[in-house]
């Protein structure tokens, strides 16, 4: 009897609060039938409720989006033309006054409780998920590491040199952005370079855990910075660390498709140990005519004995790049790096309108 | 006991975030301007005041009739959690515009030890119905206050000068545990126990 009534108690009392909660769901949750329309053309028909972005994830159109719908990273950004409700306090610190006047909410904060209208900018619906295989695995410095990924399903990527893939923590609704190294031409496989981020979830798992052989999924392609084609400026490319990526990728590009312009690659580093692809770029010193690679290190050992640039990527772009309007430039690395980078760049006679970047 | 006194002193004396600093949490978190701080405090206010409605009578009615009050720590917990769920569910669907300004903060007020503390007081005081909803209702309010005050002074920080290892919640810190002295003041001007 001592025992039996307390258990009692907590169940009847636990179980009330459950059926509550549950017939809650039930009738006032629900939202019956919503239509979604997106870009005035494709419609889903879905039953309300959930939000936006796990309704469109269902429906295959990969939004980017690295938290996981938390609200964390602001990447899931779309218009909401019609029907989205008012604006959440947890989007606002996420939103430009730009953004918010054009309607743009973050999928994974609106609620679908009735009709809506969306505009997704059409290369966000030509992202695809990739089921792919490790096919190689390889250490460039001592924290950045190469990943192969044979494609299976779809076994083909269309993309832009410069734009990237987001990479699916298992497991987990995570995903992290990497820019795809490889050129856009090899269309079968899938090439990222990630450095180790101190814990970090994504870089961790794919550095301790993840080996050769196994599954992974990729989502893409994304990203506004890639390669302006129809221009015929000569091209000024600043990286550092992995913003190896994306130029390599454009650099590759170029090259295979016999471009003749003048191409300048900026690459700073800190120490000789954090230096990679050496010999690839030196090789493409040679073979064409119109390419200069300049590396730079910062903070030199004196065992590195580096007989090349030193100090900071900026003061070297300062003193190697001359002024002139016909070139353009692509940068990709650290916001700190990239904001100095700009300011040299426009001191050098470069539009500003013809900078594109990639910050991360 | 007073009503009146009750509530003076969930107010000032006995302010929940700085007497009995319950609720640091969000109390810290949230704080960074007085929009957000706003929006909490009305939640915390009406969470409060529901769970002690509810909670009186199920401590009451229920568990000392069948002599197992030792239930409660546990009971309470879920209440608070069962009942957050259902008010948010209800504020989604009826009330909009209240979800856009609490409605968001709701989920992070399930688990929030200023409310099963305000649950806990109540039945340690030995209040009344009327007295216990009184009390909640004080308490949310002086939370509020509370998290207004810091949230305050937290903007105005931006033009202090902070040695760097004290940014974000270490100044915080510091400056909540100067407004709980301010409000020692408070001391002897009207008395729960």
């Amino acid at each position: 009897m001592v025992l039996v009534v307390p258990i009692l108690v907590m169940t009847s009392i636990s179980a009330v609060l459950a059926g509550l909660l549950a017939l809650a769901d039930k009738y006032i949750a629900s939202y019956g039938e919503c239509n979604i329309l997106i870009n005035k053309d494709k419609q889903l028909t879905i039953e309300g409720g959930n939000t936006l972005l796990s309704y469109l994830i269902d429906e295959r159109i990969f939004i980017p989006s690295a938290c996981g719908g938390k609200g964390t990273c602001g990447y899931c950004k779309l218009k909401v033309l019609e029907g989205g409700g008012p604006l959440l306090p947890t989007e606002v610190p996420y939103l430009s006054r730009q953004d918010i006047l054009h309607s743009v909410r973050l999928a994974c904060q609106v609620k679908v409780k009735n009709n809506l209208e969306l505009a997704i900018p059409e290369d966000l619906l030509a992202a695809q998920q990739f089921k792919t295989v490790v096919e190689r695995i390889e250490d460039l410095t001592h924290d950045i590491k190469m990943f192969v990924f044979k494609l299976v399903e779809p076994t083909e990527i269309n993309f832009k040199p410069g734009q990237y893939v987001q990479f699916c923590i298992p497991d987990t609704n995570e995903f992290r952005a990497y820019s795809v190294a490889s050129p856009a031409d090899r269309k079968e496989s899938i090439e990222l370079l990630v450095r180790l981020v101190p814990g970090g979830l994504c870089s961790t798992y794919m550095h301790e855990a993840l080996e050769e052989g196994e599954q992974a999924y990729l989502t893409g392609p994304y990203g506004e910075f890639f390669l302006h084609e129809e221009s015929q400026k000569d091209i000024v490319c600043v990286g550092g660390g992995c913003g190896m990526a994306p130029i390599k990728s454009i650099i590759d590009y170029l090259f295979k498709k016999g471009s003749q312009k003048n191409i300048t690659y900026f690459f700073g580093a800190r120490q000789k140990r954090d230096l990679f692809y050496l010999e690839e770029l030196d090789r493409f010193e040679k073979e064409h005519q119109n390419f200069k690679f300049i590396p730079a290190l910062s903070e030199p050992l004196p065992e590195d004995n580096w007989t090349g640039e030193v100090g900071l990527i900026t003061q070297v772009m300062q003193k190697h790049l001359k002024h002139s309007k016909n070139q353009e430039a692509y940068l990709c690395g650290p916001a700190p790096m990239i904001d100095a980078a700009i300011g040299v760049l426009t001191s050098k006679g470069v539009n500003v309108n013809e900078i594109y970047y990639d910050k991360f | 006991m007073n009503l009146f006194v009750i509530f003076f002193a969930t107010l000032f004396t006995h302010n929940i975030a700085l007497t009995y600093f319950l609720g640091m949490c969000p109390f810290i978190s949230i704080s960074r301007s007085i929009k957000t701080a706003w929006g909490m405090g009305l939640a915390v206010i009406f969470v409060m005041t529901i769970t002690a409605a509810v909670n009186w009578p199920i401590y009451y009615k229920i568990l000392v009739p069948l002599k197992v009050e030792f239930l409660y720590y546990v009971l309470f917990i879920i209440t608070i959690a069962a009942l957050v769920q259902f008010v948010e569910m209800v504020t989604e669907r009826f009330l909009p515009v209240l979800q856009v300004t609490l409605g968001v903060f709701l989920p992070l007020i399930t688990v929030n030890c200023a409310i099963l503390g305000l649950s806990l007081f109540m039945i340690l005081r030995k209040y009344s119905y009327v007295q216990s909803i009184v009390y909640a209702f004080g308490s949310g309010v002086g939370w509020t206050i509370a998290i207004i005050a810091i949230s305050g002074l937290r903007s105005k920080l931006i033009f202090a000068d902070v040695p760097q290892a004290l940014k974000g919640p270490g100044i915080t810190m510091i400056i909540a545990s100067i407004m709980a002295l301010a409000f020692m003041g408070f001391t002897g001007m009207g008395g729960i126990q």
